[in-house]
């Protein structure tokens, strides 16, 4: 996994509550057995007509969020289903933040593992992102050492992360190598509980 | 004296096999159960870096998501195909046991885990699956995980996770005639919301949840994700040994009765602090109908949709003239005058022998309205064998109904088993949400005894006033 330190990009608004991971990548794609590939696939209702073509309503397919790294959306973000495509796709698509009041849970943890970074602000400070974005090209940078996002404008706040977490982006691990580290610990384990 | 314990706290002190500051807990996986969707990617990662799955026999697999419903072995779906002959590869190089299409194990991975008895008390149980809350039933703990989780608990048996934080979900009171286990759980997330249980473990208690049988239990833990918690569980009491005793993997003779002891000393204790406590009255709980696209938005039969005048705030407002548009509905219109085309029994909420029962009850001696398509779609081959033996298959084909094989169908239409655009569909699933059911489908979360009387009626209706019916025992 590459490694996330320090990130400038493009933000994309996508400002709907409860976006749930059926939207995120519909059903019918879950099929492959392949990891990568997915982001043609994103959003793909919401961004495709039933004839493929692609309603110009719909934010990524706007001509001024082409090349947008960083979403941002509503509340409770990647709730339902525990499908990983969902983070493959949005990092398949080319996104490498996603910036929400609040995430479900299996969702936000899938986003480490695919060096893809959920970043949860406030309501007021993801409202202040989405109307800039909607009315001007609009970039941020998230600083993930220092835990900071920033725009050109003097915005600027913190933000949340576990240690854990950080580190994992930081160092681009591979979690299983880690913890295999601890086959002694695990092998005792399961001694002492006849496992 | 000890400081009482939660059932929670109790499990993950018993399957810690790591504590470090600043990080997440390693803890140990009993069981891992798979399935063909979010499994091939997890198989190939062990291949790259030729790493083994570390206790095969402590892993299960079936396929359930993508496997056709009739005329099953033939399947035009060169994806889908592919899909599950990679699981049946997968299981072969590794060693997994696998229930395939063709095996009398075969179901929905959340119905057959409690039908074999792998799904037992204290367990820690996995699967790359959201609904695997369900198994928390049996006072395991139980959650779903990523593709990515999928391939560490196979590769370590182990899983890096941070303490969840415990809900108490009280229940007291008694459901009405006619008011189930599904209605209460929807009563639960329209009362609370779809986020109430984000970051905790929802444990169900109060005497209502003690009366409930276990295959209720299973419905009601099923929905905990729909409420935002990863996993929910009821702590064990005779009612899970009953059912376990005699399962083929639950322990027997001498083992039964000590491990009956061990459970019942993970009850929770009296006095445990929770992190926070909710409460709901059963009886004032109505037959519920969901609306909208997720199911918080779900109303008693007797209501009215709402209508979006009588929203003060805007972005609500907003929400509930999409939600309308999309399900096509109109600003409060009554539950009981929307006509449905489709009616679906099944998915790992409610496709258990009781649900088929209980729908059989409603429709026995009746017919299925002529513009409605209905299905019964039993939660594992075993579901299925025992309905026949009870002549249920024969009350739901008399009434019109199609009796399928087992699997996931038209919960996630991922196999031929789709609600055609614009069209609606009453269903015993878990997820109301956009294209749930295919692109376009409009979808009403209800319990098995409403999709069996608005089957009869081509509409929504109080199975309550509906008329007389005899339950089957
Ligand atoms: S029945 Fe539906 S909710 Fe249950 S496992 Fe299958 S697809 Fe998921």
């Amino acid at each position: 996994m590459e490694p996330f330190k320090l990130h400038t990009g493009l933000v994309c608004p996508l400002n709907r509550t409860n976006i749930d991971t059926d939207q995120i990548i519909p059903k019918q794609f879950l099929k492959r057995i392949e990891r990568q590939g997915f982001g043609e696939f994103l959003f793909f209702h919401w961004r495709f007509e039933d004839d493929g073509k692609a309603k110009e309503n719909f934010p990524l397919n706007k001509a001024e969020y082409k090349g947008a790294s960083i979403l941002a959306a509503g509340e409770n973000f990647g709730c339902g289903s525990s499908r990983e495509h969902a983070p493959w796709a949005l990092e398949d698509h080319g996104f490498k933040v996603i910036i929400a009041p609040s995430f479900a849970d299996i969702f936000y943890n899938n986003c480490f593992k695919n060096g893809l970074l959920p970043l949860q602000l406030s309501e007021e400070e993801k409202e202040y992102i989405v109307k800039k974005a909607e009315t001007e090209s609009y970039k941020l940078t998230v600083d993930l050492e220092k835990q900071t996002v920033s725009d050109d404008l003097g915005f600027r706040t913190e933000f949340q992360i576990l240690p854990h977490h950080k580190e994992m982006l930081l160092n681009g691990w591979d979690e299983i190598g880690v913890t295999l580290n601890y086959e002694d610990r695990i092998s005792e384990y399961e001694q002492q509980t006849s496992k | 004296m000890m400081k009482p314990k939660t059932i929670v706290e109790k499990i993950w002190e018993q399957h810690l096999v790591l504590q470090e500051e600043n990080k997440p807990d390693l803890i140990y996986i009993d069981l891992h159960l798979v399935h063909e969707v979010t499994s091939p990617q997890a198989f190939e990662g062990l291949r790259i870096k030729k790493r083994k799955v570390r206790r095969p026999e402590r892993t299960f697999a079936t396929m359930d998501h993508n496997v056709p419903t009739i005329n099953r072995h033939i399947i035009n779906d060169k994806i889908a195909l592919k899909q599950m002959q990679t699981l049946e590869e997968n299981c072969r190089e590794f060693n997994i046991p696998l229930a395939d299409i063709d095996h009398p194990d075969q179901g929905i991975v959340h119905v057959i885990g409690p039908e074999l008895g792998l799904t037992q008390p204290g367990r820690t149980i996995v699967c790359g699956d959201s609904h695997t809350s369900t198994h928390g039933a049996f006072g395991a703990l139980a959650f779903g995980i990523g593709t990515s989780e999928v391939e560490h608990v196979l590769a370590s048996q182990t899983l890096w996770q941070s303490r969840p934080k415990t809900l108490n979900l009280k229940v007291n009171g008694t459901l009405g005639t006619g008011v189930t286990a599904k209605d209460l759980i929807l009563a639960i997330i329209a009362k609370y919301g779809v986020r109430f249980g984000t970051g905790y473990v929802i444990e169900y208690t109060g005497e209502t949840i003690r009366s409930l049988s276990m295959e209720e239990r299973m419905t009601v833990c099923n929905m905990s994700i729909e409420a935002g918690a990863r996993a929910g569980l009821i702590s064990p009491d005779e009612t899970t040994y009953n059912y376990l005793k005699g399962r083929r993997h639950a322990p027997e003779g001498e083992d039964f009765t000590k491990a009956v002891e061990q459970w019942n000393s993970l009850v929770t204790d009296e006095g445990a602090a929770y992190d926070k406590t909710l409460e709901i009255n059963a009886s004032e709980v109505e037959p519920q109908v969901t609306w909208g696209t997720n199911p918080g938005m779900c109303l008693p039969v007797s209501a009215s949709v709402p209508d979006p005048e009588h929203e003060g705030n805007p972005a609500k407002k907003e929400e509930i003239l999409n939600d309308l548009d999309y399900m096509g509905l109109k600003p409060g219109q009554p539950i009981s005058s929307i006509k449905i085309d489709h009616v679906f029994i099944g998915s790992c909420t409610n496709s258990r022998l009781s649900d088929l029962k209980k729908a059989a009850a409603v429709i026995r001696g009746r017919k299925v309205h002529p513009s409605v398509k209905a299905i019964v779609v039993p939660g594992s081959f075993k579901v299925k064998q025992d309905a026949e033996k009870e002549g249920i298959d024969l009350i739901f084909k008399q009434a019109g109904f199609e009796w399928r094989e087992a699997g996931c169908s038209m919960c996630l239409a991922m196999n031929d088993d789709i609600v055609p655009p614009g069209e609606r569909c009453a269903s015993t699933s878990n997820r109301n949400f956009e294209g749930r059911q295919g692109n376009g489908a409009r979808t009403h979360l209800v319990s098995p005894e409403m999709a069996a009387a608005s089957a009869v009626e081509g509409h929504f209706v109080d199975v309550r006033e509906y008329s007389e019916f005899t339950a089957l025992t």
